[in-house]
């Protein structure tokens, strides 16, 4: 047996070297989590990596940001006029979004829906990749000692870009969503079908479990549904770019929105608000429509122990207008023989009917023209002009 | 006992100093994992996988082979998301066939390099997707069409870069 071994020695060396890994495979296959060697492993060799990664990419930064700022400065007049028209444009359409947004949490008010809100975020460099084609991954330049934690999500300007997998020191892994083993709740902006984002082999995204019997059409937004707890609801993922049938399913191919192949910087969401959208919020730029209704006259309710509050009939119009008439006449007789010293005194004016209808039906406001934030209309406002058209 | 018709130039065994030994692989990985961000089309090039056949051809040991690339490997492996041992296991059977073959070519001949590195490239994809696939349970689909490119374009860089590594070589 020895003689064997011995004369095969290499055989034997890569038996017992493969054998090794191949346990420690199976061993780590069977845990569901990182924690024992292969975590040791792990840390040492990203650890002894990032310092060196982190130079490169920071010098590399410096180097180009003091070139683009002090040096290569051609075309910065042209591109500064551009901005500031992109800025004029960008403004109008905020003023029109905000408008909408207005009105799209006044019904979230109503509906008592709970939304999801950013509320902190850390910007982050990205210093290298995993180095694998089988594993799409981005190395970040922050970790637990910025208070990254695992499954935080990673995003850009763009859309998002994946969640964090694995938190070092000083660095982070984060899963790209183009990873096969990656997985995000989507769904499509205008059918509103909703499917798990995956990645594929090839760097490309699809989304998994639509029927065939659906309907999605290349170029429709995609965003995050929020159901797989990771990302916040309503991000932009990218757009349908192909949508085939496979079988019982659809094959919808998403083009993500954010550069994957091309991010420098991300931003990594490290705490999200559950919160219902609080009415107080809602004051802003008031409307000229609402000042004016607030600043009417209107009618106030009906007093039942006031009778000067009931308005008269018409029998009762009547009557009063006689016995006006009886008593200007009589007045009249009386004062006929002083007639010729004096002018003749004219009569009284009829009692309008509605003076004692009420002080405030008289031009005063009968509350403080507060501009509250744009509460439903109260439904004794009788004021037709305060009618609004329905939305 | 080198082959019968193997030239003494063939049979030449190279060593390497120790920051080379060194320097080189951990250079190759940290280039592997930081050029694709700057240079996306880099992400097709395996630079440690290089490094591994051109340590193994040079030193013309199986076991310095086989140790050199499941080294690497594993090296490669705790980069990634995935578990530790799949290129390790792939670099170390690159290694030991790299290293058993030197013995028997002539490994300078850039014909030869050309075409060792090409079919080793396509044989370590496919032990590692085997591998992935069987033991690890991952999700992966075998692409003729992008490895057989993935594999030109290695053989190719392997043409150049095995010419700057000879430099750092001396003869045992």
């Amino acid at each position: 047996m020895e003689n064997i071994i011995s004369r095969h020695r290499n055989l034997t060396v890569l038996a017992v070297v493969l054998f090794a890994q191949v346990l420690g495979l199976a061993f780590q296959v069977h845990k569901t989590t990182s924690r024992g060697a292969d975590r040791l492993i792990r840390v040492w060799a990203v650890s002894a990596m990032t310092p060196f990664e982190k130079a490169v990419v920071h010098t590399t930064s410096w180097a180009a940001d003091a070139w683009n700022g002090y040096f290569y400065l051609r075309n910065v007049s042209r591109q500064n006029q551009q901005l500031r028209e992109e800025i004029q444009r960008l403004r109008l359409e905020q003023v029109r979004m905000a408008e909408d947004a207005r009105q799209a949490r006044r019904l979230q008010v109503l509906l008592g829906f709970k939304e999801q809100f950013i509320s902190q975020t850390l910007p982050a460099q990205v210093i290298s990749t995993t180095g694998s084609e089988f594993s799409r991954g981005i190395y970040i330049d922050k970790g637990a000692r910025d208070g990254i934690k695992p499954d935080m999500p990673v995003i850009t300007a763009d859309g998002i870009v994946g969640k964090v997998l694995r938190v070092y020191p000083t660095s982070a892994l984060v899963l790209e969503i183009s990873d096969p083993s990656s997985g995000a709740g989507v769904i499509l902006e205008k059918s509103r079908l909703q499917g798990i984002l995956k990645g594929s082999a090839g760097g490309g995204t699809s989304v998994a479990n639509i029927m065939a019997d659906e309907k999605a059409e290349p170029g429709e937004r995609v965003l995050t549904s929020g159901g797989d707890r990771v990302y916040p609801k309503g991000m932009m993922v990218g757009t349908v770019s192909k949508v085939t049938s496979a079988g019982t399913f659809l094959n919808v191919e998403v083009k993500p929105a954010a550069r994957l192949d091309r991010l420098e910087e991300v931003l990594v969401i490290t705490k999200v608000v559950e919160m219902a959208p609080d009415a107080s919020e809602l004051s802003g730029p008031a409307r000229a429509i609402d000042i004016l209704t607030e600043r009417l006259p209107s009618v106030p309710a009906p007093n039942p122990a006031d009778k000067s509050a009931v308005p008269p009939t018409t029998a009762e119009l009547a009557a009063r207008e006689k016995q006006a008439a009886r008593e200007a006449a009589a007045a009249a007789a009386a004062a006929k023989p002083e007639a010729g010293t004096s002018a003749a005194p004219k009569p009284n004016p009829p009692v309008p009917a509605m003076q004692g209808a009420g002080e405030g039906a008289r031009g005063t406001p009968t509350k403080p023209a507060v501009k509250k934030p744009a509460p439903p209309r109260p439904a004794e406002r009788t004021n037709p002009s305060t009618k609004e058209p329905p939305r | 006992m080198p082959a019968p018709h193997a030239s003494r130039q063939q049979i030449e065994v190279y060593r390497f100093s120790v920051p080379a030994a060194f320097g080189l692989p951990l250079l190759a990985l940290l280039l592997q994992a930081f050029l694709p961000v700057r240079a996306p089309f880099f992400a097709i090039f395996d630079l440690p996988l290089l490094i591994t056949i051109y340590f193994a051809v040079g030193r013309r040991n199986q076991i310095t082979g086989l140790l050199t690339g499941g080294i690497i490997g594993l090296l490669q492996d705790s980069l990634t998301h995935q578990p530790i041992g799949l290129y390790g296991i792939a670099k170390t059977v690159v290694g030991y066939a790299a290293s058993s073959l030197g013995v028997k070519l002539d490994v300078d001949n850039p014909g030869t390099r050309l075409l060792m590195t090409f079919g080793f490239y396509l044989s370590h994809q496919a032990i590692y997707f085997g591998v992935a696939r069987g033991l690890a349970g991952e999700a992966l689909s075998w692409r003729w069409g992008h490895e057989v490119i993935g594999g030109a374009a290695n053989a190719l860089l392997a043409l150049v870069l095995f010419v700057v590594l000879d430099k750092f070589r001396q003869r045992a």
